[in-house]
């Protein structure tokens, strides 16, 4: 693997009035890095996600994503980058065709291209049936793995992904995720929070935030080993609640 | 043992989509029972009828012994409720949410306060501040106490832990397996499949059928076939080896290993020599006991509904072995 970094985070600080959301994170996510970013609800995940894609602007740091500062220049970084979450990710009352061209034309791709991407999608998820149809009328399912698809579908450097596989079912979960390792292994760099700990151990490294700050960040496996624990879930929880261990 | 749902061929359809179908099942007094399944499953219709929200086109359903279509009023006295989606008013504080519920209900907060008061108590500091601006978590825990507050017979939580993250959900649980000791029975669903172990007893439930019911310690030994587990540095070069292994039954990846079924129950001789012509080394494989999540995707495959998955033959499903399916 390439070690280009795509998005770097020094001493990044978010406040909102006294409330310390981001306390001082530093990390880097390098080109076709699968990274997991983890953290307990209300750990600061969020925040630092709307951040690194151009949404919010920190309070003081400095964050750069695909090459992009993200307190001057955050236009450029949502032209960059492609983002996909679980609740919201494509139009409902818009075909599977309509969506895919509503999204090439936000990020500015030519109508040959965009017609070839499509043709391209169709035939690799086996869509054409869909092609015409409603995505209210897709199962969760398929509408997750054409969400992705269609994040992906200007090529960005980087896409974040938050909690894209939530509800889902066991088959298609796993079959998300190999379309997530078949982005990487073309280069693009993905992003990824979710709260299915076996998930965590499918990426390259994972960071753990909790109360505003990166507590741990490594490979699952010298996270394991560091923490002493049997899998990812452990860690998590040995990091969220180190005083307070959950019965069983 | 009264029975405190007795569910016979219950169907329900939502225009051409069929989002139940024949759907059998009883629940005994003070058990938790799960409904285990992804978004679409059908889980949110199955507690709207149990709750006498919705009716059902076909079937009967008996809730605490009364036809849950007639006894609606009866019953709805004896039944807590809590939605996927919260459903307090964002605009009453905490307190007020709490006595609006228990008024409703003709009870007050200090009649059944020990039955809430461990949940509670997390959130009682805040108790004047509004419903909309509390975390999830707290959230959580007031629509429980509120969907409580009457002391009801039947407990119905759809979906309480979605979205919730590992820790949390674990201390939910907790509080679940404590109202237990109040003879509080407890219906709740959730697409988490780890969950299942901490139910009495589960149904999973795909497509609007239920694929199995039981004990979630007899599901797990109602896999049909010997798991491994294989592991190596790189998973994904293995997964796509072990597709092309014609011994390969089924092989989904699990966190950091991938469990594996082979069509002649062991890996064969020609195994190790396979994988290291595909390139991958430094494999480990050992024999596992099955879990809830492996029997969900050996029933999924068996029971497959073909209509509305073109994944299947696309070559792009990370759970497509190759063979065992007879194509």
């Amino acid at each position: 693997m390439t070690r280009q970094v795509i998005i770097s985070v020094r001493n990044l600080v978010k406040k909102f009035g006294d409330f310390v959301a981001n306390d001082n994170l530093n990390f880097e996510v390098y080109a076709g890095e699968i990274f997991g970013f983890l953290g307990a609800n209300g750990a600061g995940k969020t925040t630092a996600l709307r951040i690194l894609s151009g949404l919010s602007s920190p309070t003081s740091g400095e964050v750069m994503v695909a090459g992009y500062d993200a307190k001057k220049e955050p236009e450029k970084i949502k032209k960059n980058i492609g983002y996909m979450c679980q609740k919201f990710s494509l139009y409902e009352d818009l075909t599977v065709k309509e969506n895919i061209m509503l999204y090439g034309g936000i990020y500015g791709m030519s109508l040959p291209l965009i017609r070839k991407r499509t043709a391209e999608l169709m035939e690799k998820l086996n869509f054409s049936d869909y092609e015409n149809k409603l995505i209210s009328d897709l199962p969760l399912g398929l509408r997750q793995k054409l969400a992705f698809s269609v994040a992906i579908l200007h090529e960005p450097k980087t896409v974040f992904l938050d909690e894209p596989t939530g509800g889902v079912d066991p088959v298609t979960r796993r079959q998300f995720w190999e379309m997530i390792y078949e982005a990487a292994s073309r280069g693009i760099t993905v992003f990824v929070t979710t709260h299915y700990m076996d998930e965590a151990e499918y990426c390259d490294r994972v960071s753990i935030m909790n109360e505003g700050k990166i507590v741990a960040l490594d490979s699952p496996a010298n996270l394991k080993k560091q923490y002493n624990a049997e899998s990812i879930e452990e860690v998590f929880i040995k990091i969220a609640r180190p005083d307070n261990p959950p019965s069983p | 043992m009264q029975k405190v749902i007795e569910s016979f061929g219950v169907s329900k359809k939502f225009g051409t989509t069929q989002a139940l179908k024949d759907i059998s099942f009883e629940v005994n007094e003070s058990e938790i029972f799960g409904f285990i399944g992804p978004d679409g499953a059908g889980k949110t219709t199955l507690f709207r009828i149990i709750t006498t929200l919705l009716l059902p086109d076909e079937g009967d359903i008996k809730v605490l012994g009364l036809n849950a279509t007639t006894g609606y009023k009866e019953l709805r006295s004896n039944i807590g409720y809590m939605p996927g989606r919260f459903s307090l008013y964002q605009d009453l504080s905490v307190e007020e949410n709490l006595n609006f519920y228990a008024t409703v209900f003709g009870t007050t907060v200090q009649e059944n306060y020990n039955l809430i008061s461990d949940i509670y108590s997390h959130i009682e500091p805040f108790k004047k501040r509004l419903a909309g601006k509390l975390s999830g978590g707290m959230k959580q825990k007031l629509a429980l106490s509120c969907a409580l507050i009457h002391k009801p017979r039947l407990l119905v939580l759809d979906e309480p832990t979605t979205g919730v993250d590992a820790v949390s959900r674990s201390e939910f649980w907790s509080m679940l397996a404590k109202l237990k000791e109040y003879n509080i029975t407890i219906i709740v669903s959730t697409p988490y499949m780890d969950e299942a172990m901490k139910c009495d007893r589960v149904a999973l439930i795909q497509d609007g059928r239920l694929l199995s019911i039981d004990a979630p310690q007899k599901i797990r030994e109602g896999f049909s076939k010997k798991l491994f587990m294989v592991r190596a540095p790189d998973n994904y070069k293995l997964i796509k080896a072990l597709r092309k292994y014609p011994n390969t039954n089924t092989a989904y990846t699990f966190g950091d290993s991938i469990h594996v079924t082979f069509i002649d129950n062991a890996p064969g001789d020609m195994f190790p020599a396979f994988l290291e012509s595909e390139g991958i080394y430094g494999t480990t494989i050992e024999e596992s006991g099955a879990g809830i999540e492996d029997r969900f995707l050996e029933l999924m495959e068996t029971e497959k509904t073909p209509p509305l998955n073109p994944a299947s033959g696309s070559g792009s499903g990370i759970g497509e072995a190759n063979g065992g399916r007879g194509i």
